[in-house]
Parts: C-alpha cells; structure tokens; sequence
C-alpha cells in the first residue's frame, strides 16, 4: 500500500522512452501538467554514451548495459500451454530497454511505414485470396486504421526523429530509387540517404540485374545536419559502426534524448522522475476509469500513490501488456477458450540470413552505420501471392554492414572450428571479407501465442512474473523458407567463395538464447472489436478510458518492418485524438 | 584516457596495483616525456581475484588449447584472457548480478529455455573444473594441464559435447568458457585480455576510433590505422 500520496497532476507516464516522450512534449505543449516515471536511470548524450567509452563492446553489447536486468524486471517463457514456463534468467533473444529514452536509446535506426495491407491483413486476404487460405488459429486481425489515415502521423514522426531515406511513392506518383511498393506518403524524407557501404552497393546491384528494386533503407541516423521540429539539432553520423546495443556519441543516431528530450525537460509543467517503477495503475470504484498509479519510488524506499486525470502507457511492449494484467485493466486472454482480451495476439518476428564470404574483398565492416544499406521490397506482404505461395507474410530482404565489432559480428564461413588453431586461422583470413543479406519478416498471431501472468514466478515486487507462450509455426517458416530460395539466388550470383545460410526450418523451436530481435509485438493490441482488442483505434482503452497505451503491444500481428516507425506514427495519430475529441470532453471514444 | 606528460600513468597505475606493485614506486618510475608502459607481471605471478592455484593451471591450459600461440597471431596466454577471465568472475559477470536467479530452478529443463541453473557462472566454473579435471584423470590418464595437446582438444572436445557427466546445472560450463576466452581475447585491453590489442591488430580491427565519415562506399581499400584502445593507446 502507498506511503505516500503527491499532488495530482493532469497526465501521468508510465515509461520514458520514444511514446512518452512524444506524449510528453505534445501535451506539455497543451499546458497540462505532466510527470513521467522512469523505472530505470536518467540517461544522456554525455556522459552516458560519450566518447570513447561508449566504444566498449564488451560493456554495452555483451553484457547489456543500457538493458533492462532481469534481476529487476523479466518473464517467463514457455512453448506451448502445455509446457512449464520458465524464467528469461539473462538476456538473449530480445533485449528491452530500460532507462530514460529506453529502446530508442539502443535501437538501430531502421525506421519503416507498414505498407498499406498490413494494417487491413484479415481484410485483405479474405477479399484477396479467400477466408480458406487462414490456417486454423492464426488470429488475423486489422488494425482499424488505415495506411492513409496514419499517413500525416508517420510523417511527423519522421520529421522529429530526422529520418534519412529516399521516397518511393509521394502521393501516388512512383520515385525513382526509392520503393515503388511502400503506402503513398505525402513528402519526401526529411534527409536524404546515407552512403552506402561497398556490401550493400554489391548487393543493390545484384538485385537490380534480376529485376528487384533495390532502395536505401530509411534510417534514423542522420546523414546531413539537422534541426527537428522542437529545435533538436542532429548531426550527421559518422559511420561508427556503434548504433546497436549504444547510444550515440555522436547526437546522430534519433534517440528521445537527441530529438525531444533536452526541449522537453525545459517546460516547467513537465518533470519526471527515474528510479520510479509504477507497479499498478489504480481504478476508480466504478472501474470505468483510472485514478492515478501506484510506484515504488527507488530512492526514498517508498511506495506512493500518484493521482492523475489521464494515464499514458508507455513502456516496453511487453511491460505494457503485464502493467495492465497486474491493473486487471480489460479482461485477460485465455488461449484455451479464446476469450479475454489483454495478452492476445502475441508475435515476434521471423528473420533469416545468408552470409557470403570473399577471398579477395576487403570490406571495413566497422565502417557501418545501424541502418545505413540496401533493401528490395519485391517480396513484401502485397507483393507475394498467398494463395499461391501457401503462406501469409512477407520480408524485407537487406544488405549492409552496421558494424564489425569483433566479439559479436565475427562472420566465419561453414566448416570453421569453433575453437582452436583453425578458428585462430579463420578469424585472421576471414574478418572482413564477408557481406550478410537478411531477411526480416512478418510474423503471424494464434491462439496460443500469448502473454499471461506466471503461477510460480514473482519479481522482486512480489507480483506474478508475466508469462510468454510462443513457438514458431508452419505458415511463418514456409514464409521464411521462400526468403531464402529468393536471397540464395541473389547470392550466388555475387560468385562467394564461400556461403552459408541461417533460417528457420521444419519443426524448429523458439529459442531464447541467441539475439533474434527486439519486436516484441502484441498483447495489448488495437481494434474496433472489444471482444478481440484491448485497445480501440485511438489506443485508448476499451475499459478505462482515461487510460491510453501507447507502442508495439498495440499491433495485432507483426508487421514485415522494424516497429519504432509505426510505434512513432501510433503515437501521433493518438494524440490527434486525444487533443481534439478526448481532453475537451473526456469519455470513451467511438 | 591520455597519460599526460610528466603525470603519473594511469594505465601503470591499474595493472601495478593489480600485480601487486607498490604504488608508490611507479609514479616515480614514469618518465616525463613519452611514459613507458610497464609490461604487466607475468601471468603465473598475476594476483588472481578469482581463481584458486588450480582452477587457474586448468584456465591456463584451457584457453592455450581454445585460442593456441604459434601459427598466425596471437594465442589467449599472449593475449593475457584468463587474467580477463578472473577478472570477470570475480564482476558482475560472474556473480550473474543482473540476471534472475529466483527459483524454483529446473536445470535440465529443454536448452531452448535458456539457463536455468541456480549456480552463478563463477559458481558453475569452481564446481566443474573439478568434475572434468577428475574426467581426465579417467579417461586419458592425468589433469587437463599436464596433457599433451592432442589429449587436451581430445579432452575439451568431449566437454563440448557434453560427454563428461557433468550435472546439468553445470551444463553451460563450456559455453562460458569458451565465450568469456573470445570475449578476452577482442574486449577492450582495459578488462585485462587483448593485451597490447594484438588480437585487433591481427584482424584489423580499429578499435574506439569511432569515425569513419570518408571511408563509405570505398571499394576494396585496406583501412589504413591501428587499434586504438578507450585509454587512448595505441597499438
């Protein structure tokens, strides 16, 4: 129970990272008082990521400094309903952010739009191809907002976070060296690309003399100088090869500190506090409405009660999804019967990769940049036949270095010992010479891929861990599978010495050990059914309609794209709602 | 980190102390113009944090064999990793300070789950080297350390393969091993391996430079500078 009540304020964040600080500036803007809570440390440009200390791959990449700790805050996972669930002890698979900034400090860069059937995917396959090619249990579901909708919010978000790119469709009419196959946006980039690496040049060109339409992937590392809307200056990257796992030394890499975060903590009616981890938001008696949250205040030792007219949810997808279990905001999702609503449609993201190795190209893979590279869009969601094909998804396919760090991104061709004289040789010969094309994919929800509170584990609160039911399932690996026959004969038309490929096949097991991605997706997810959504489309909630959460736990399946661009755009195409039809007259929308 | 002229290096400063020197005597002993570098102890007098005499012969031996001297570049001993190793364990790393260790535990749960074991990875090292040490007695006649080499990759190649008895909250004994060995061997000299970067010179990694704004889209052009490391030196 609290300690402590403070003064009520008119918003309350629960995490600061990209949604909360969008959240934050744009409603601080309104005059509203506004107080964010940080569950991590306060963290900025200097000295947290300054030169030289932030080059430490050992600190950051290997060990996880900017990451949440699972000793503080994790899950437990588990295949399937039938399975006991078990701890996320240490970090491998996915790697949630904490801190100020959070995700957005650690990220890559790759800043996407879904494309225009992604947010309508249950619509478009049953009017494209039949409600038969569904498999059984995979939840399809639209968003309940469409491409041009979102359009004027992506290109917000875009225009803060100084995304560097090459248009491919501006309002209908296709550009040359962009991607024809991306929604119509209504403005080119606000930079213009990065230069590419020598791989991804080899890659593109490949790609161009079999047809494809090679492009550069849109980037949240600045390429020219740069002064955003709240007057947050970007300059341009130097090609570190430190985007990944760091913060940027360099004010280049969008993070919340570089784009809003220093013009944010001027305004006097917005403050926040670190070390603050919110622990339950509280509901009125008649459970329509929320009347604050509930913390733990780390420096003072203290639980205290918050009290606030509007709740923003702005954590980590994941922790999203467990503060509203914990809340018993919206009914939870059971798998077994199908019903509930919160923790529904959990999904990941299905990635493969082919690596290549050259004898004779010298390639300086720690010149790189986080999303600096090449990718074709000729295999995206509207682009493949379903029907045909036998699957329901699509990749982007890639190539470009973003760093040569020699612990983690040691690329060693099939054969080499994993130890001893000839890995000693191996890594002499080889560091260097080697390009990777990735693919990154879609990934699809079903009924039993879902997020729940665990029976047995508690964390240091004492409140039920939340828990992951999640395995790989055929649609996604057939989908996987046709990537990479289309990279391979990409591939090997670069004439390697050497190749080998990393993709999931038949009856392969979600693993938590290796880094797969950070797109945790879902769980608290968007719509305009109650029934199967948690949110409706403004992200409001259903139940509490001053509460409103923010991220990817709002998407109902996993888009082909990096999330932080739709999360970005989501987070503008709320506000919009919030501003002109909620706070004048407070109530459930729709 | 620079060493300025004529002050104290810092660098000797941090691996006298961790030799044991008197600090005193070093801060008189740099000289005012370019500072020299002291060279560290020798390993077998390096003053371990960690690790018992024995537990450091078998850590010695070991990354002799996973990361051999001889042949092209450096070896783990030249690269000084077990003093990385110890150092490690005796950390955060090897105390599993960030991570969950509330049980119940279920150590010889499905791999795919991850590491579920209730001992901490200093732990499962203390508890498996005598394990293995008592395998190799068994099975090729003497400890790890006193083993000809073909015994040795013989020995850690049934380790790695999980042919050894080990319990399975010690099943994840290799893996460290042989990933903490790498991570010595390319970490930042600071943490104790990688001495002097050889293993950055080796494959040509640049290390904390950090700026390469001319260098994209060059075509088959050799990077042409050293390594150098967060302290400022240079290989």
């Amino acid at each position: 129970m609290a300690t402590r009540t403070d003064p009520k304020k008119d918003v309350v964040i629960i995490g600061l990272g990209w949604t909360g600080a969008i959240m934050g500036m744009e409603l601080a803007n309104e005059g509203l008082e506004i107080l964010a809570l940080e569950r991590g440390d306060d963290r900025s440009t200097v000295p947290d990521f300054q030169y030289p200390n932030i080059f430490d791959e050992l600190k950051y990449a290997v060990r996880y400094d900017l990451m949440q700790k699972p000793v503080n805050s994790t899950l437990t996972v588990r295949h399937n309903t039938a399975e006991t669930a078990l701890p996320y002890r240490h970090l491998g698979s996915f790697l949630p952010g904490d801190g100020v900034g959070g995700a957005g400090v650690h990220w890559n860069g790759q800043n996407w739009r879904p494309q225009a059937v992604e947010y309508r995917l249950r619509s478009y396959v049953e009017e494209t191809f039949g409600a038969d090619i569904i498999p059984e249990n995979m939840q399809l579901q639209d968003w309940g907002v469409t491409a041009e909708e979102l359009e004027p919010h992506m290109t917000k978000f875009e225009s803060v976070a100084g995304i560097a790119g090459k248009a491919g469709n501006i309002n209908g009419e296709i550009q040359e060296g962009g991607n024809p196959f991306e929604a119509p946006r209504s403005a080119e980039y606000p930079m213009p690309p990065l230069k590419n690496t020598w791989d991804s040049e080899l890659f593109a060109e490949a790609a161009r003399k079999m047809g494809y339409h090679p492009f550069p992937r849109p980037a949240a590392n600045a390429s020219i100088q740069y002064t955003n809307d709240y007057g947050m200056q970007l300059g341009p990257c130097n090609y570190c090869g430190y985007c990944e796992r760091f913060g940027c030394n360099n004010y280049s890499k969008s993070s919340p500190q570089v784009c809003i975060l220093d013009a944010l903590k001027r305004k006097p009616n917005f403050s926040y506090m670190t070390r603050s981890e919110v622990l339950k938001i509280e509901k009125a008696a008649d459970g329509k409405t929320a009347t604050g949250v509930t913390y733990f205040d780390e420096k003072t030792g203290e639980e205290v009660f918050q009290p606030a007219d509007l709740v923003l949810v702005c954590a980590y997808s994941l922790h999203n999804v467990h503060l509203l279990l914990l809340s018993e905001i919206g009914e939870p999702y059971n798998p077994d019967t199908g019903e509930g609503v919160v923790g529904r449609n959990y999904s990941y993201q299905m990635t493969g990769g082919t690596s290549l190795w050259f004898r004779d190209k010298v390639f300086n893979p720690f010149v790189g940049t986080g999303a600096g590279g090449m990718s074709i869009d000729d295999f995206s969601m509207s682009q493949i036949d379903f029907g045909k094909e036998g699957f329901i998804g699509g990749s982007y396919i890639t190539a470009g270095h973003t760093g040569g760090r020699p612990i983690q991104q040691m690329a060693l061709p099939p054969g080499t010992p994993a130890w001893g004289a000839g890995w000693k040789e191996a890594v002499g010969e080889w560091y260097g010479h080697s390009l990777s094309i990735g693919s990154h994919g879609s990934n699809m929800a079903y009924r039993d891929t879902c997020l729940d509170l665990d029976p047995t584990y508690k964390d240091r609160h004492g409140r039920p861990l939340m828990r992951m039911t999640f395995d790989w399932k055929d649609n996604d690996i057939r989908m996987t599978q046709f990537m990479k026959a289309r990279i391979e004969e990409i591939a090997e038309t670069l004439n390697p010495d050497a190749m080998a490929s990393g993709y999931k096949g038949d009856g392969a097991q979600y693993d938590v050990r290796p880094y797969q991605s950070t797109h945790n997706v879902g769980g608290a997810i968007m719509g305009t059914d109650p029934k199967t959504s948690a949110i409706n489309r403004y992200l409001q909630s259903w139940d509490c309609h001053n509460v409103w959460v923010m991220g990817a736990s709002a998407f109902p399946q996993n888009i082909q794209y990096n999330p932080t661009g739709a999360v970005g755009g989501l987070a503008y195409w709320a506000l919009e709602a919030l501003r002109k039809d909620y706070l004048p007259n407070p109530r459930p929308l729709m | 980190m620079r060493d300025m002229p004529g002050r104290p290096s810092r660098r000797g400063f941090l691996k006298g102390s961790a030799a044991g020197v008197a600090i005193a005597s070093l801060a008189g002993a740099v000289k005012a113009q370019a500072p020299e570098k002291e060279a560290p102890p020798p390993l077998d007098q390096y003053e371990r944090v960690y690790f018992n005499e024995a537990e450091w012969a078998f850590v010695m031996a070991a990354c002799d064999r996973l990361i051999p001297s001889g042949g092209n570049g450096p070896g783990a001993i030249d690269c000084r990793v077990p003093v990385f190793i110890d150092r490690q364990l005796a950390g955060n790393f090897g105390k599993a300070a960030t991570w969950y260790m509330q049980g119940p535990f279920d150590p010889a749960a499905n791999p795919t789950l991850g590491f579920q074991s209730p001992l901490t990875p200093a732990e499962i090292y203390r508890q498996a080297i005598p394990v293995f040490q008592d395998w190799c007695s068994q099975t090729h006649g003497d400890r790890f350390e006193n083993l000809e080499a073909a015994k040795q990759d013989a020995a850690l190649t049934s380790l790695q393969k999980g042919e050894v008895g080990l319990a399975p909250e010690l099943r994840d004994f290799f893996q460290f091993l042989l990933a903490n060995t790498k991570e010595g061997y390319f970490a930042d000299p600071s943490y104790g391996g990688n001495h002097d970067m050889q293993a950055w010179v080796y494959v040509g990694f640049p290390g904390a430079r950090g700026a390469f704004t001319s260098w994209p889209g060059r075509e088959n052009a050799r990077y042409p500078l050293g390594p150098v490391a967060i302290n400022g030196d240079r290989a």
